[in-house]
């Protein structure tokens, strides 16, 4: 064998792992789209692999009668809370990791990751106890409460990154010129880092509209669509849906989510490799 | 200059606080359930946990799952990583398809692949169209336990890969390019540079990726609950089972309890690992 063949026999090998690689990913998500909106007959006729016939019947009826609407309309409210209430305590403890030079520093930076190593589960089942006499159980605000736990380290180690990134020389440039620290924060810095502040505000958004421990144990009329789909889809007191309302249901979680994707995929690898740092 | 240097940690403490809370008081809170009965200290909740035929067997499943899922998908991210950290045709298609499943819900992921492995399910109809099958493959029900555990096995590999994918090329990516162009120049071959030079420098990533996604295989629920239920009981699921239909907070809490104790001993583990690898680069 000559080394030309030698090279294209790898080149054929290297393109069919990543081909295959990503055929894995996206087959599933396609099918289970496709399946979706297969209508009852299509399904269950084992001889058509990929649907002809289709309809939106089961998503509509996910949707509107088995309440997966109000639940989406739940999980934006909670997952905008998040948002707010996990900035407005994330970002000034990520200025001042990225900005400031003091004592104790690392061990702060170290603790807030350790926090976030926190299981979910210890954190759930206790606070429905404190809720229930703060009267704050199956309300969105007291999951928002617990959605905020669990983002909140995070906003603080990405905005802190986000903050270093924004070069120091600009800052003092401003003060010289006679702006305050706070000014020149809210006229320098903070511009500079919004994109990737949005970035971050959308990742927030998808870790509280994908968590579902937490959601399934503090709401019981007021659930998130991850909560509301799971006691519909594995009710433990049985009767679980028929198959195609499962693929609906699938479609419904996946979308928005996967949306989110397209705007952010710039920022992700970045913002988890500076996380590492 | 006094006021001035009590600046950050002003701005760090309302953060620290709410966090210090949302730790603190649940495990108290959780302390206090699991040994109390009646107001009085007692072991009557561990007793009535420990005799429990489910406290054991989602021991058991979810020390299996995470020791079968979590070695699997580290080994496949590392390869993952290798093959798209260099330039090619279609690269920016490839990491996109790759990195989708980071959005993608436990619960989604479930439900996603269920319609992969249903009865009428794509795979089952692909291999009885290719004629590999004559009767469909059942993988769900609890007398299909091994298939059941197979099918969670390949969903959450699907699902989370992404996430050690992500940590290991972000990894990949910071290794200086001189040190293998260095040893190139030595004449190491692919397979030398790979042993000697861009795994030992891979680990911290690998080592994070690993503690990541261990901790989190402690918590797994979601796609346990939507693909198996309580066929393969895992140590989250029963503790949601317990508080939501039992009404049992006591062993709901010693629930809680086992997968704390258990993410603590491992973090500890790993980072024991972690400081004897820095001794060893000290001397």
């Amino acid at each position: 064998m000559n080394d030309e063949t030698k090279y294209a026999l790898k080149k054929v090998g290297f393109y069919t792992a990543v081909f295959t690689a990503a055929v894995w990913i996206v087959i599933p998500i396609i099918i289970s789209f496709l399946y979706a909106f297969t209508t009852k007959t299509d399904y269950y006729d084992p001889t058509k692999i990929v649907p002809t016939s289709f309809t939106s019947e089961y998503v509509r009826t996910i949707l509107f009668t088995l309440g997966a609407w109000d639940g989406i309309k739940n999980s934006v409210i909670v997952a905008v809370l998040t948002i707010i209430i996990s900035f407005i305590l994330g970002v000034p403890a990520g200025y001042s990791i990225a900005k400031y030079m003091f004592p104790g520093k690392d061990h702060i930076k170290l603790s807030i990751v350790a926090l976030r190593m926190f299981p979910i589960p210890v954190m759930a089942i206790p606070l429905l106890v404190l809720y229930i006499d703060l009267h704050l159980a199956d309300t969105l605000l007291g999951v928002a409460l617990a959605h905020t736990a669990m983002a909140l380290p995070f906003v603080v180690l990405i905005t802190s990154s986000i903050f270093a990134g924004v070069s120091k020389e600009y800052e003092e440039a401003a003060m010289v010129f006679g702006l305050t620290r706070f000014g020149s924060f809210r006229k320098i810095t903070l511009p500079l880092a919004l994109p990737g502040l949005a970035a971050a505000a959308m990742f927030t958004f998808v870790m509280s509209w994908n968590e579902v421990f937490v959601a399934s144990i503090l709401t019981l009329n007021n659930r998130t669509l991850p909560a509301q789909i799971l006691s519909i889809m594995a009710g433990s007191s049985g009767g679980a849906a028929p198959d195609y309302y499962k693929f609906a249901a699938a479609f419904i979680m996946t979308l928005p989510a996967m949306l989110f994707i397209l705007f952010a995929r710039r920022y992700l690898v970045t913002m988890w490799g500076i996380t590492l740092k | 200059m006094e006021r001035r240097s009590l600046v950050p940690y002003l701005l760090i403490l309302p953060a620290f606080l709410y966090l210090l809370f949302f730790v603190g008081y649940p495990l108290v809170q959780a302390l206090y359930l699991a040994f109390t009965q009646n107001g009085a200290f007692s072991l009557e909740v561990w007793r009535r946990t420990f005799s429990d035929y489910y406290f054991w067997s989602a021991f058991k499943y979810t020390i299996l799952l995470a020791g079968v899922i979590v070695p699997t998908q580290v080994a496949l991210a590392v390869v993952l990583a290798l093959l798209m950290n260099r330039v090619f045709k279609g690269k920016d298609a490839a990491l996109y398809a790759l990195i989708i499943p980071l959005t993608i819900s436990d619960v989604a992921a479930g439900l996603i692949w269920y319609s992969m492995l249903s009865p009428y399910g794509f795979i089952n109809k692909l291999l009885m169209n290719l004629g590999v099958i004559s009767q469909p493959l059942y993988f769900f029900g609890y007398e299909y336990r091994m298939r059941e555990f197979f099918a969670i096995v390949i969903a959450e590999l699907w699902r989370s890969t992404a996430i050690v994918f992500v940590i290991i090329l972000a990894g990949l990516q910071m290794i200086s390019k001189e040190y293998i162009e260095a040893a190139e120049v030595f004449g190491a071959n692919y397979w030398t540079r790979l042993r000697r030079i861009v795994l030992p420098l891979l680990k911290p990533s690998i080592q994070s990726a690993l503690i990541i996604r261990t901790l989190f295989a402690m918590q797994i629920f979601g796609i346990v609950w939507i693909l198996a239920g309580r066929d393969i009981p895992v140590l989250a699921g029963e503790g949601y089972y317990q508080l939501t239909e039992i009404k049992d907070a006591g062993v709901a809490s010693v629930y809680a309890l086992v997968i704390a104790a258990l993410s603590i001993l491992l973090g500890a583990l790993y980072i024991k690992f972690l400081r004897a690898e820095y001794l060893e680069v000290g001397e």
